[in-house]
């Protein structure tokens, strides 16, 4: 659609509006985080620190709850990823090949566990986790984490496996692979896009869940980096701003490497794949 | 989680042997166990935790207590404010995001500049920690020294710093103000992914017939984007009702229970006051307000779809 000169300029404005709200808030969080404690205070704040101060990186992981945070947040991401790779490959792979009758109830299951306010399920999770100990523990909330990340590995994974030609597997069922061997040499292999895609969708979910970690871990020594950082904003009155925008940035870096790597996977084939359906 | 989630992808059609039974029941083998006893379960025994008086610690007798919760509840005003809030909250920010992220959609889709930055700005958010989001927005949005109330002093639009997040008249508007920026770059992505999708000729053949921007919009634009916009601002109302952590962490529900989502009341009357049946009860309302919304808004919008 071409527009008149008139309708350029106002187009313009409105993608300049956008952009502007969109990364200004970014903007902001940034420059703050590299703003020393006298230019942070100041009753007239400007956009971009008058000279680069890196002293609340430094602040900020010489606290120790922030290094535990990340710490713990680190494990726990990576282990729950792992596992939901283990277990959604075969169950993908089952859901994208075989029409069982366990394939509408998953895909209903799917969709169901979007759907449902997270609050029915956590306390008897809670009810269930307790007796066996897993209350207040890194693999309680690792299994949590992956059984709630499961559904939309699955989802992602099957539409990758799907697209794997049958053509392949077939060739090696006739060299007398058996179902196991054709999954691990012949469709694993080519589904190291999708397995990675689903990899990081995973790691991000995990690393910037809340509602469960609040919930499952009261221990500090256990704390998630959403929980630590959630802490110091509750602290009122002593509030160091400029570390908490630091540790904020440091948090956010995971979900920006994501981009760097998914940005065109993402936009394009799982939007309009999702779109599409 | 958060993502976008319409039909899971089509797989060719061939018939079920036995054979196959076996063998996709033993791939589903290990995910088995721990989704049905960390999902299914947990769902159906929360389900039910609303008709019992279950309470917060060990070895307390639950007993059944048939629609009790139910019968406190709406006897509580808080619950009615909560609701109300959630109503409030959910309409607006599915509402003013679909359509500024329409705008820009459709923006995005002619042979603008910049088209690039913005796609690339708008899954960030979105994949942002909330908790990170909140406290960014606590920075921006502070009485003292945030860059809102300076702005808006430099413009003379006021003459004293708004308390945003804490006046008990700006709260709940600032933290939709945070929910449209969280919510709005994902679905203007999916609406530009469905723009792209709509066949070009289309509008060519109407412009041949003297159709003009507005009557290709309203003709060609909207009906083609009828799934995706149904899909996407379904999953956007049920993602906001059911929304915890970033208000959590910007408001907690305050000032003076302004910002009081329901699913903040029912956190708080769990894990707070220890009310395990009145919270699963609280779910219980949640649930079927989700399932009421889904089949009336499903079954008007995709009618003429079949």
């Amino acid at each position: 659609m071409r527009a008149r000169p008139a309708a350029r300029v106002l187009q313009y404005v409105a993608v300049v509006a956008y952009l502007v709200f969109l990364g200004f808030p970014l903007l902001w969080l940034i420059s703050s985080s590299l703003k020393s404690p006298q230019e942070f205070a100041s009753i007239t704040p400007s956009l971009l620190p008058k000279h680069f101060d890196v002293s609340n990186y430094t602040d900020a992981l010489n606290e120790q709850g922030l290094v535990r945070g990340l710490g713990n947040s680190l494990q726990i991401s990576i282990y729950t990823t792992i596992l939901v790779l283990i277990v959604a490959l075969p169950v993908s792979y089952a859901l994208a090949r075989f029409r069982s009758r366990l394939r509408p109830l998953t895909n209903g299951w799917i969709l169901v566990s979007q759907v449902f306010p997270v609050i029915l399920i956590v306390i008897p999770l809670f009810m269930i986790l307790r007796p066996l100990h897993l209350t207040n523990t890194i693999p309680g909330v690792v299994i949590v984490y992956m059984v709630w990340s499961l559904p939309f590995a699955l989802w992602m994974l099957q539409g990758y496996v799907a697209a794997v030609p049958r053509e392949l597997e077939e060739a090696a069922s006739v060299d007398g692979a058996g179902r196991i061997r054709t999954i691990v040499s012949i469709v694993m292999p080519l589904l190291r896009p999708g397995l990675i895609a689903t990899a990081m969708f995973t790691f991000i979910s995990a690393w910037n869940e809340f509602f469960f970690a609040l919930v499952l871990l009261q221990d500090p020594q256990l704390k998630t980096l959403p929980l630590v950082l959630a802490r110091f904003v509750g602290a009122e009155g002593q509030v160091q701003f400029g570390p908490l925008a630091a540790a904020s940035v440091l948090a956010t870096v995971p979900s920006l490497v994501f981009f760097a790597f998914l940005q065109r996977r993402l936009t394009s084939g799982l939007l309009s794949g999702a779109v599409k359906g | 989680m958060t993502a976008t989630l319409t039909a899971p992808p089509q797989v060719k059609k061939k018939p079920g042997k036995p054979k196959q039974n076996r063998e996709a029941i033993l791939l589903f083998l290990p995910a088995l166990l721990p989704v049905l006893l960390l999902s299914v379960y947990p769902l159906i025994r929360g389900i039910a935790l609303g008709f019992t008086d279950a309470r917060a610690g060990l070895n307390v007798e639950t007993n059944f207590v048939g629609f009790g919760n139910f019968g406190k509840l709406l006897q509580n005003d808080l619950f009615w404010d909560s609701f109300r809030i959630g109503v409030i909250w959910t309409l607006s920010v599915t509402i003013l995001q679909f359509v500024a992220a329409l705008g820009l959609a459709l923006l995005l889709n002619t042979d603008l500049k910049f088209r690039g930055v913005a796609r690339t700005l708008a899954l960030i958010p979105w994949a942002m920690p909330p908790v990170v989001v909140a406290i960014m927005w606590r920075l921006l949005l502070h009485p003292t020294n945030g860059p809102v109330n300076e702005v808006l002093q430099t413009l003379h639009l006021t003459d004293h710093p708004i308390n945003f997040l804490g006046d008990f008249g700006t709260a709940l508007p600032a933290v939709i103000v945070v929910g449209i920026w969280v919510g709005m770059p994902m679905t203007t992505v999916t609406l530009l992914a469905g723009l792209q999708g709509i066949d070009r000729t289309l509008y060519e053949a109407a412009a041949v017939d003297g159709a003009g921007a507005w009557s290709q919009f309203w003709n060609i634009t909207l009906p083609q984007l009828k799934t995706v916009i149904v899909a996407i601002t379904s999953l956007d109302m049920i993602w906001n009702f059911n929304s915890f952590g970033l208000v959590y962490v910007l408001t907690a529900g305050g000032p003076g229970g302004k910002t009081m989502l329901p699913m903040l009341f029912a956190y708080n009357e769990a894990f707070r006051y220890g009310n395990f049946g009145m919270a699963a009860a609280m779910g219980d309302v949640m649930v079927v307000i989700i399932i009421l919304f889904l089949f009336f808004y499903l079954r008007n919008r995709l009618r003429s779809e079949a």
